[in-house]
This record gives structure tokens, C-alpha cells and sequence, in this order.
């Protein structure tokens, strides 16, 4: 069985179309484009959330569309187990709404980084990762609020409940500080909610399916998740 | 009515790079004595009620859910009535 991707447009929202077009157009998943003011999720099977700079990042990134209309339906959606994935902006929205434990700052050198980055899979306990097959993975990162912070409680607790998916490395794998692309904790590019089924990440995998984009790592997650979901 | 402002300040156990980026500016103008700068959110707006105890409950509230993100930064706010 396909899952259904229900990818949320917010004002501001800049890769939604490209987070529809990997999972539809390059994968063949079934994608609907859900509008930030409706509360319907139209029988999505896996919301995405994707990257931008929704109400123009205002206030704090992700501040303000915590509070759109859909969010109470994806709040929901995820406390009943369903599937949930930030992805930039996305994950941002999923911290402000508490769906994530944390917060992202301003990156440590103060400047947008848009570049390739390498991600090592730190575990392969959760439906975004079983099947992805590699320990690191080439995925593309672009923002300028990546630098995750949080307290050392919740950083330990994330240790220890295994939901510390992906963290930034060199090529061959290595977690270092030049690996590190904005100042985030223990080099943290992704995380999980404890039961594993909400997803947040500062690299954007829907840039990395397309093979005419000459990376296609982003493919392994999005089929992780396609066949250990139902 | 009354007149609201918030100040909303990052943790300081929180690192805060627009800071320390103002600071090399001050550095490169010969400021040599500033230290610890760093960089909050001011915001001002009007509360529309006569009544004292519900304007700081709504302006504490607004702060608490939505001005600042009680992870990482403290508010604080004054109320000024006027006519």
C-alpha cells in the first residue's frame, strides 16, 4: 500500500512544492497540498511540513504558523501516532508547537548556509530510517536558523530514548566540529519524538531525490518511511 | 485604555551570536570597554479595556504564548494607562 503525503502550505512556505513534487512526481507517492487555513488533513497518511519562511519568519521562525488552523489537526494527527515530518522551517513549526523538544537559533556564524551536507544515521530504530541501508547520507542544507539549542535534561533524554536521528559529519562519517555547519548541539541535523513517529530536520531530502539533481539520498528516507509506515 | 510594552531577553546561558557579532562592531570602533551585549525584542501595543487586571493577564498571556519562547528567552512588561 502507498502512503498519502499531505504536504502544508503556509504564507511563506517555499518548498512545498518541491516536497510534492519529490514524493509524487519522482517517487509516485500519492501528495495533496493541504492550505494552512483548512483543518482537513484529506486522509493523509504522512504530514510534511516543509521548508521556508512562513509569516515571513516574524517574531521567532515557526512562531506564528503553530497557530494556523492546520496545526490543531496535525497536532492531533500526532498525538494519535501519525506520521509527521519538519523539514527546515518544518521543524522549526514543530519546535514552537511543542511537538519537538527544543529550539533553533540564529546559526553560529551568522550567516545562510546553502550547501551539501553529510548526515550520519544514528539510528535505525524508527520508521524514517530502517530501511535507509547507509550509515551517512548526502542531503542539502539552506537556512540560517539551524543552530539547535536545548537544555542538558532534554539533550540527555534524547540520548538516552534513541530519538537523535541524524547529526552532521565529514564524508567518511566522522561527527567533528568542522562537520558542523551552524553551532547545533552535539552537531544534531535531526530528531524524533519519543514514540518516533514526528520527524524534524534541517536538511531538505525532498532536494535530494531527483536524480538530475545528482544526489538522491533523500529517496532512502521518504522510502524508509513509505514502507514502515503501514 | 492602556499602553503595553514587552521586552523580551535571551536566556543568558544562551549563547547569542547577533550579539557577539554587534560586539566585533563595537571592537572595530574602538569600543573597548562594552561587554556582553546582547540583542532583545522590544514591543509595544495597546490593550483595549479599562480594567488593569485583565490588560496584565492578557499582555502576560500574549508574552507567554507567543512574544517569547519560554525555552530560551524571559519577558518582562509595563503597562501605562492613557486616555
Amino acid at each position: 500500500m502507498k502512503p498519502k503525503f499531505g504536504v502544508v502550505v503556509f504564507p511563506g512556505s517555499n518548498c512545498d512544492y518541491d516536497a510534492y513534487y519529490a514524493v509524487k512526481k519522482v517517487l509516485g507517492y500519492e501528495a495533496e497540498f493541504l492550505w494552512h487555513k483548512e483543518k482537513e488533513l484529506k486522509g493523509s497518511d504522512v504530514i510534511i511540513l516543509p521548508g521556508g519562511f512562513s509569516y515571513g519568519d516574524y517574531l521567532r521562525t515557526g512562531s506564528i504558523a503553530r497557530f494556523s488552523p492546520i496545526m490543531d489537526s496535525v497536532y492531533s494527527f500526532a498525538e494519535n501516532g501519525g506520521a509527521v515530518i519538519g523539514i527546515c522551517n518544518g521543524f522549526q513549526i514543530l519546535l514552537e508547537i511543542g511537538l519537538l523538544p527544543g529550539v533553533m537559533i540564529q546559526n553560529e556564524s551568522l550567516k545562510f548556509v546553502c550547501k551539501d551536507s553529510y548526515l550520519s544515521v544514528q539510528t535505525t530504530n524508527s520508521i524514517f530510517s530502517k530501511d535507509i541501508g547507509k550509515s551517512v547520507i548526502k542531503i542539502p542544507i539552506k537556512h540560517g536558523e539551524g543552530n539547535y539549542y536545548t537544555d542538558d535534561e532534554t539533550l540527555k533524554n534524547l540520548e538516552k530514548n534513541d530519538q537523535i536521528l541524524f547529526k552532521y559529519c565529514t564524508i567518511d562519517g566522522k561527527i567533528a566540529p568542522e562537520a558542523n555547519p551552524n553551532g547545533a548541539l552535539l552537531n544534531i541535523a535531526g530528531i524524533m519524538n519519543k514514540r518516533k513517529n514526528v520527524m524534524g530536520m534541517m536538511p531538505h531530502p525532498e532536494n535530494a531525490c531527483d536524480p538530475i539533481l545528482s544526489k538522491t539520498d533523500g529517496t532512502l528516507i521518504f522510502n524508509s518511511l513509505a514502507k514502515n509506515i503501514f | 485604555m492602556f499602553k503595553a510594552t514587552v521586552i523580551v531577553k535571551r536566556r543568558t546561558t544562551i549563547v547569542d551570536p547577533q550579539g557577539k557579532a554587534v560586539e566585533q562592531g563595537a571592537k572595530l570602533l574602538g569600543f573597548n570597554n562594552i561587554r556582553k551585549t546582547r540583542i532583545g525584542k522590544y514591543i509595544e501595543f495597546f490593550v483595549d479595556t479599562m480594567d488593569k487586571d485583565l490588560a496584565e493577564k492578557e499582555v502576560k498571556e500574549y508574552s507567554e504564548k507567543l512574544l517569547s519562547n519560554p525555552i530560551m528567552e524571559d519577558f518582562e512588561f509595563t503597562l501605562e494607562e492613557v486616555k
